[in-house]
């Protein structure tokens, strides 16, 4: 018998009942809720039911907020305001812990999860929201569910999940000089595709994701639903149990030696087997950022925009006509001739402190052409940047600075780009309407959206930081 | 859930890959209650002009296609968010199934909780039934959730896969949690276990 993989050994540990052709009801460790999670609340008291464990849920808005102030009076959608107003009721309700607007632990679910080892390694965490594979990052198994699945996990504290399949990605080799986590993340989207890992648990191994800190493996498994996966996971390591130890929500004292007895044993077997491999040299990799209005539409920032005439397949070049129409860019047009309107820095993908200090470090060498806005992922994020001066370095350089959300990403909260116009956004979605009815989409590292910013097209943040 | 047995209806051809949740219904919707439905902003910015007039070039709103009660796309069909309005858009304009080579996994679990039934079919065949469809427009098509079949405009039969556990919950209609309270006595016997494993999960710091 072969040995289990990484995913399949957290599976195991919270599988409740099996069924005959595998479908599994999976226990869920932790549970994350935000604005969004009305529907499933609503259905809950439609139904009379309670929060089986309130202790395994934690909630705090971010999809309405706003980014220029955290006062509820100034949320002037009526929508988006009762979805807060209704999540701060539910979580009193309920008896559910909730990082309300007006705490510093308010932010972006998925960054304020790992910030309070809430997401912890071994886990299996939920939350509806898709971008809920970032937590994987920690060696969770974590992925996103509709509202009809947190409706169920909210009253049974379980969910039904065909078991997905196991594919590993593994990335050996240095990754050069200007290249980050999103550029490695956006090179294998590119690889594999929009739909390369459908119906699988993406593993990331290998020396260059090894080498990652805990927040840039964060925006590497953030993007796994950005190919399609299920969810994205890395084994847990010194590295994640030394980011974990000490966080508010962490197992400490006996619990943390226990916890971390559990957590050494989590990696794959050497005899684990894969159903897919895809093996990627990060040395080859270079700054990336998407042409099109899919993320598996990524090219180095040296590259051009692709010819639809080049392509035999006529659907195939239909679509990417398609694209092109609605991006507005002409074939062969190099993507360093193209300019940017706006610049938008934040959400789930890149807005921690590490992303910050990358855009800071550019932000210093001149000053923003462009409107560029910066929003942290947390309170947290937020407090500990203007600690460290780089608010100050943000205002100089001419961005703004402002509060945390999911902001501009997903426009929920009024942060919106304008139809026809270009954004060069660290986010995870070029999707069409993405960021506002007809607006253009481009994702990149939060260094190379500070780079497009102070020269107002999109720029080779290599060169860029070599002159500075 | 509404059922799901078989279907016999007309099929509109959507060519493109990637069609995600945010052009089938665009976040600026998300916060609609349920009750008020969402057929009338399904693909809203695709399907209606800027002036708020239907688009004629968009292929729900072609006049062969009034009737349609599938879709048949191609690959990577609901990829992106989690949003469950997605699948109630689609139902709620009248759509109750989608054929596709590969679907949005997310998107594909929340139809089949609504009674929508996600046909995956390989890439091949579902081109050449795209074809057929572009070829006679306002042809139909033909689904059986029993036999798990579709039958193409040109009475060809296609066998699908679901797993069994989702094909009884469509077939009789039934919602996850019924069968979960079912497993009441395993999950709190489960719970206890897994409370002695990870015993700091359970302490409210």
């Amino acid at each position: 018998m072969s040995g289990k993989t990484l995913f399949e050994k957290i599976w195991n540990d919270h599988a409740v009942h099996t069924t005959e052709d595998g479908y599994t009801l999976l226990y869920i460790g932790r549970h994350l809720a935000h604005d969004g999670s009305g529907h499933a609340f609503g259905f809950l008291e439609k139904r009379g039911l309670k929060v089986r464990r309130p202790e395994l849920t934690f909630a705090t808005p971010d999809h309405g907020v706003p980014t220029t102030s955290h006062k509820l009076e100034d949320i002037t959608d009526p929508m988006q305001r009762r979805a807060v107003e209704t999540l701060t009721r539910n979580a009193a309700n309920h008896n559910v812990t909730l990082f309300d607007l007006g705490d510093s632990r308010q932010g972006i679910v998925h960054v304020v999860g790992p910030e309070q080892g809430i997401t912890l390694p071994g886990l299996v965490m939920v939350c509806g929201d898709s971008h809920t594979s970032t937590h994987g990052a920690l060696g969770a198994l974590a992925f996103g569910i509709g509202a009809s699945d947190v409706f169920h996990v909210l009253a049974t504290q379980t969910t039904w999940q065909r078991k997905p399949d196991a594919m590993r990605v593994t990335v050996d080799g240095e990754r050069p000089f200007g290249v980050t986590a999103k550029d490695i993340i956006l090179s294998i989207i590119a690889e594999i595709g929009a739909n390369g890992a459908a119906r699988h648990v993406v593993e990331y191994a290998g020396a260059a994701i090894r080498a990652l800190t805990i927040e840039e493996r964060l925006t590497v498994c953030n993007m796994s639903i950005e190919a399609g996966a299920r969810a994205g996971i890395i084994a847990p390591d010194e590295t994640t149990f030394s980011y974990v130890e000490g966080r508010p929500f962490a197992p400490k004292g006996k619990d943390w030696e226990m916890a971390l007895d559990q957590w050494r044993a989590l990696p794959s077997d050497a005899d684990a087997t894969f159903s897919r491999e895809v093996r990627m040299d990060a040395a080859t990799f270079a700054p990336m950022l998407t042409w099109g209005t899919s993320p598996e539409d990524a090219l180095p920032i040296t590259g051009s925009v692709p010819d639809p005439d080049k392509e035999t397949n006529p659907e195939r070049r239909q679509a990417m006509q398609a694209t092109l129409d609605y991006i507005g860019l002409k074939p062969g047009t190099k993507l360093e001739d193209v300019p940017v309107d706006r610049v938008f820095i934040g959400s789930c993908t890149n807005s921690r402190i590490e992303d910050l200090r990358a855009v800071a470090e550019v932000a210093r060498q001149g000053t923003a052409k462009v409107p560029a806005m910066i929003s942290p992922g947390s309170t947290l994020v937020k407090l500990q940047a203007e600690k460290e001066g780089l608010d100050e370095i943000f205002r100089k350089a001419g961005f703004e600075w402002r509060e945390s959300g999911c902001s501009m990403c997903v426009g929920m909260n009024g942060d919106l780009v304008a139809a026809g116009e270009r954004c060069a956004s660290t986010s995870n979605r070029n999707f069409p309407g993405r960021q506002g009815k007809g607006a253009r989409t481009h994702l990149m590292s939060p260094a190379m959206a500070a780079a497009a910013a102070l020269t107002g097209r999109f720029t080779d943040v290599r060169s860029f930081a070599q002159k500075g | 859930m509404e059922k799901f047995t078989t279907l016999t209806a007309v099929a509109a051809p959507m060519d493109r890959p990637n069609i995600d949740t945010d052009q089938l219904l665009p976040a600026r919707f998300l916060r609609r209650p349920r009750a008020e439905g969402f057929g009338d902003v399904l693909f809203i910015d695709q399907r209606l002009k800027d002036d708020g007039t239907p688009n004629p070039d968009f292929v729900l709103n072609q006049p062969a296609y009034k009737d349609a009660h599938i879709i048949v796309a191609d690959r990577n069909f609901g990829g992106g968010s989690s949003r469950e309005g997605a699948p109630w858009a689609l139902l709620d304009y009248g759509i109750r199934c989608v054929v596709a080579s590969s679907f949005g996994d997310i998107f594909y679990n929340n139809s089949l909780k609504n009674g929508l039934l996600p046909v995956r079919l390989p890439e091949d065949v579902v081109k050449a039934i795209r074809d057929q469809l572009h070829d006679k427009p306002g042809a139909t098509i033909s689904v059986d959730l029993e036999k798990q079949t579709v039958i193409a405009p040109d009475g060809t039969s296609h066998a699908f896969d679901i797993e069994s556990f989702r094909k009884t919950s469509l077939l009789k209609g039934l919602d996850d949690i019924g069968m979960t309270f079912e497993h009441e006595a395993e999950i709190s016997a489960f719970e206890d276990g897994f409370g002695k494993r990870h015993p700091w999960l359970f302490a409210r710091t």
